[in-house]
């Protein structure tokens, strides 16, 4: 056995005083088809007291599957293969059904991903807090009391209220804080968060990030952090341990693991996230080659060796033991020493030059626009239950420019977005002109010019293509219909679509379940350039791939775009992204347009406080916390928006004088080329901004 | 996850359609090892080959009365014993396999597809159209079935074809409101925003878009109605508005026999009861195996 070594000698003596977490040597089988596939393989590593413990992966690493067999949560044909478990000096491999239940009662709580699945939506959320302390022994009106208790720890504002509501009568956040309070209600040893912020929004997670941090500090709980998150995880726990296929690869303080890599593949997914000051046309990102491996795949070797770029014949013979490289920091990789000065993928000298021949975002401004956005409403449904989900934007979308829309969900952005493809039609009165001709507002009295130049890359892949298709046909499609081609000129193009975005022709006879998320995503945006279009909308098109595929599937775009000189209409919720691909940036919020201005300078500010708060919710790779602008509340009801300025129920620089109240700020030109909705005038705003701006 | 290196064996592009619908090698092999779905299939061959070639198999002629041995008792000769009128009960039960495995799956294959038809239309659309034939099917299934079944069968007269329009126009609006409610969970899925930004017409969206998607509840919608319409022609048969004596058929076989019972001839009744029960019974497990493995 070559496990990571630093955790065995605690193990032994783990009773009252020892680590919470003891886990060593963990291999987890699933049995699929007959076939035993090992999904996690010799996983050590050792959670103390008060600690709190990341653990950071893709999908199919294996990090849940971990969580899950720490309980012995495992599905039916999963089994704990070999390895120990102590939690607490607690075996719970060989505990009987009676000891395990009391185990999961009392010991560990667990808080998964979505909280909206994890209450139960016939009972109230007071009543199944309250549930917790009945099974501990409390009788139902102290239980009760003891849970309006927990709600009031957790920091919700009006916890009678909550107390009475149902789980659909919350929010997300509020869902999570009542999970996070009935997890911690029995006041356990471990608290097992696996992605308990990925389905909420930035200034949401902002919060309940704090909110598990200054929990940990008034109890004793240790804490198993699980995401995929690494600025998350950076900023939360400790330790870190990576996992890559099934194998813990680096493990160590978290500062070190970040700040000091010594595994390839942990330097490889910190390079893949856009840093601060990275544009598109500065450089590419670094993207790690290749596609994750199969879970249970069985490898010789190294797991990563495939896609590493410092591969040596020594690392496809024997898997790397795990080698000390630091204090209490281990890293399975023979060439440890080396990583530090490991090459980057991406060309140094980038030969991709700006799709407009600018060398300055500023000049933007001699841009004609390509699609014009004027008093746009939409509204959906009608009389007392009718909520405005676009209000008065206007929007102007300059040529070959990359128009960055970013807002909380709920905020229409992507109701903006099919409202300009047709697929929303937009309230009368609005209105969409495309190259100055006004757009008809549904798809189906749009003629084929007009179909074929507005085109977009969904969200989620699995969606967006017919799954009972072959890639052939997917791409085939747009090219039949929109560029009207067939016969020879039809396979010609098909085999120029495919080569531009990095796929190759044995893929064509594949379906899309045969695909792996990256490569859905590129037979989708095979799909939208297949017409030539003009504008192409990118509605989150990274959002549900992994980190590693992320900036493959970014760079693409950014080279189609020099190549094709389209422009982009990219949403997404994370910021960095977005300041990576856009040249302007348009902040909504409630249906409205709060900011509108070229990407550095939203960014640098002066900015609306809105912007300030959402830029400020986005923890930081290097773990240091930037002096954050809390947003309080929860964003209102855009059936029922606030009066005056729409954000002024959760404005951290609400002016005294009561005019945020009263009068809706008109979105006025600040500096040339810059928008900001607010009372507050621009000099103030940088004065009060001053300290907080993060540095470019 | 992906599986890069398996290659299904997809028809090339030009017959594009007909791939869509051929279900992955994979899902088939699962299925051929349920035992469920072999016993299953295996009596519903056994039946098939009844009804293809039950006049080569029976022993006997199906018509021939023996009036000297009528009643007799399971046998040697016999057996499974002959009816009222001397009939060898074997050979009509082999040969009684025939119409109602002709009637049935024709039946139910016309409301299938009818049902689709109108599902699709009603999903895809949704709205004002949606609302209208809505009601149109909930004023069908609210008519007293049985009773609308007799009053056409009556009026036009008992015959096969008869029976395959009734069956088949009350399993329609049935089938139609599963296909409508699988082609609303469709509906939200960007593959259509997607074909509809491609310009395509709302007939190709319907059809080649939506259909496949939604042809495995079809499937399986399609055998549980299947094993309804063997009972509703079996029960038709047997109350005299099916398939007419002396042509051989299990309900009408019972019906004849019945009053018998008291008597002691039990075996006429029996068989072919057990023979309308096996085929059901084969044909849910079928559905069963079918419904699991498409739904794992």
């Amino acid at each position: 056995m070559t496990g990571l070594q630093s955790s065995s000698d605690l193990g032994k003596e783990a009773g009252p005083e020892g680590p919470t977490l003891v886990v060593e040597h963990l291999d987890v089988t699933y049995r699929v088809r007959g076939q035993d596939r090992p999904v996690v393989r010799d996983v050590s590593f050792t959670v103390g007291r008060r600690e709190s413990y990341g653990l950071v992966g893709e999908s199919g690493s294996g990090k849940s599957t971990v969580a899950l067999a720490l309980t012995r949560y495992l599905a039916r044909n999963g089994r704990i293969s070999g390895g120990s478990i102590g939690i607490s000096g607690l075996n719970p491999l060989a505990m009987s059904k009676e000891d395990l239940r009391q185990l999961r009662a009392r010991t560990v709580s667990m808080v998964y991903q979505e909280p909206g699945l994890a209450l139960n939506p016939s009972i109230k959320a007071g009543r199944q807090i309250a549930e917790v302390f009945e099974i501990a022994g409390l009788d139902r009106k102290s239980s009760l009391d003891r849970a309006e208790d927990m709600l009031r720890r957790v920091q919700i504002a009006d916890p009678g209220r909550v107390m009475d509501r149902y789980p659909h009568e919350l929010s997300g956040g509020m869902a999570q804080r009542v999970i996070i309070a009935m997890a911690l209600a029995t006041e356990p040893a471990l608290l097992i968060l696996d992605e308990p912020t990925t389905a909420l929004d930035a200034t949401v997670e902002a919060e309940i990030l704090d909110l598990v941090a200054g929990l940990r500090e008034q109890m004793s709980t240790s804490v198993l952090f699980i995401s995929h998150n690494l600025a998350v995880v950076a900023k939360m726990c400790d330790r870190v341990g990576v996992l890559y296929a099934g194998e813990l690869i680096e493990e160590g303080p978290a500062s070190e693991v970040f700040a000091a890599s010594r595994h390839p593949y942990t330097v490889g997914l910190l390079r893949c996230i856009p840093r601060r000051g990275q544009r598109k046309d500065s450089g590419r990102l670094d993207a790690i080659p290749g596609f994750l491996p199969q879970p249970g795949q069985v490898m010789t070797g190294c797991v990563f060796a495939e896609r590493c770029s410092m591969v040596v014949d020594e690392c496809r013979q024997l898997p790397p033991p795990g080698f000390e490289v630091g204090p209490a920091h281990t890293a399975r990789c023979y060439r440890h020493a080396d990583v530090p000065e490991m090459p980057g993928t991406a060309p140094e000298e980038d030969q991709r030059s700006s799709p407009l021949g600018l060398p300055e975002v500023a000049d933007t401004a001699d841009l004609d626009p390509i699609v014009t956005i004027r008093s746009l409403d939409k509204t959906f449904g009608g009389g007392e239950t009718a909520v405005k989900a676009l209000h008065n934007v206007n929007i102007e979308v300059l040529r070959g420019e990359t128009l960055g829309l970013v807002g909380e969900s709920g905020s229409g952005k992507t109701t903006l977005a099919r409202t300009l493809l047709g697929l929303t039609e937009p309230d009368p009165g609005s209105v969409i002109a495309f190259d100055t001709v006004p757009l008809a507002p549904g798809l189906a009295r749009r003629p084929l010019d007009q179909l074929k130049s507005l085109q977009i890359v969904f969200q989620n892949p699995d969606s967006a293509l017919n799954r009972r298709r072959t890639v052939r046909w997917l791409i085939s499609q747009p090219l039949r219909r929109l560029a009207g081609l067939s016969g020879d000129q039809l396979a010609e193009r098909l085999t120029d679509l495919i080569r531009s975005v990095r796929m190759e022709k044995r893929h064509l006879s594949l379906r899309p379940g045969q695909l792996s998320g990256g490569l859905k995503q590129r037979v989708a945006i095979a799909r939208a350039f297949g017409g030539g279009p003009r504008l192409v909308v990118c509605d989150e098109p990274t959002s549900a791939l992994d980190v590693s595929v992320q900036a493959a599937i970014l760079n693409l775009l950014a080279d189609l775009q020099a190549k094709e000189q389209v422009t982009y209409l990219f949403i997404s919720h994370d910021l960095g992204v977005v300041r990576y691909l856009s040249d302007r940036i348009a902040v909504l919020y409630l249906g409205r347009v709060l900011e509108l201005g070229p990407a550095e300078t939203v960014f640098a500010g002066p900015h609306h406080p809105y912007t300030e708060a959402l830029l400020s919710a986005v923890p930081s790779l290097d773990g240091q916390r930037t002096e954050r602008i809390k947003l309080t509340g929860e964003i209102p009801s855009a059936a029922n928006p606030p009066s005056g300025c729409v954000f002024h129920t959760r404005c951290p620089r609400r002016l005294p004088t009561g005019v945020c109240e009263t009068t809706e700020p008109p979105l006025a030109e600040v500096e040339p080329g810059h928008q900001i909705s607010c009372h507050i005038p621009i000099d103030q705003l940088r004065v009060l901004q001053g300290n907080a701006a993060p540095k470019g | 996850m992906s599986d890069l290196t398996a290659v299904p064996s997809a028809a090339p592009g030009g017959t594009a359609v007909a791939s869509a619908f051929a279900a992955p090698p994979a899902q088939w092999r699962l299925l051929l090892r349920k035992p469920t779905f072999i016993i299953g299939a295996g009596i519903l061959l056994l039946w098939l080959v009844c009804a293809l070639f039950g006049h080569f198999i029976a022993p006997f002629d199906p018509l021939a009365q023996q009036l000297l041995a009528k009643n007799s008792a399971p046998s040697g000769a016999h057996l499974f014993g002959t009816d009222n009128l001397g009939r060898d009960v074997l050979s009509r039960v082999i040969v009684g396999a025939r119409d109602i495995l002709l009637i049935a799956p024709v039946a139910t294959l016309l409301g299938a597809a009818l049902g689709t038809m109108l599902g699709l239309v009603m999903g895809y659309f949704g709205g004002v159209v949606d609302t209208l034939l809505g009601r149109v099917v909930e004023a069908v299934l609210a008519l007293p079935v049985v009773i609308v079944a007799f009053l056409f069968i009556v009026a036009v007269g008992p015959s096969s074809i008869t029976l395959i329009l009734v069956i088949g126009f009350i399993f329609t609006p049935l089938i139609a409101r599963t296909v409508r409610t699988a082609v609303l969970v469709e509906r939200q899925q960007d593959y259509l925003a997607s074909a509809r930004l491609l310009g395509e017409r709302p007939g190709f969206i319907m059809f080649a878009e939506i259909l496949p998607n939604v042809l495995p509840v079809i499937v399986v919608e399609f055998t549980v109605r299947l094993g309804y319409a063997i009972f509703a022609v079996a029960t038709l048969s047997f109350l005299g508005f099916g398939v007419q004596q002396p042509t051989p058929d299990w309900g009408g076989d019972i019906a004849a026999n019945y009053g018998l019972l008291g008597a002691g001839y039990w075996w006429e009744t029996l068989f072919p009861a057990l023979a309308i029960a096996s085929l059901v019974m084969a044909l849910n497990l079928v559905t069963d195996s079918i419904e699991q493995v498409i739904s794992s």
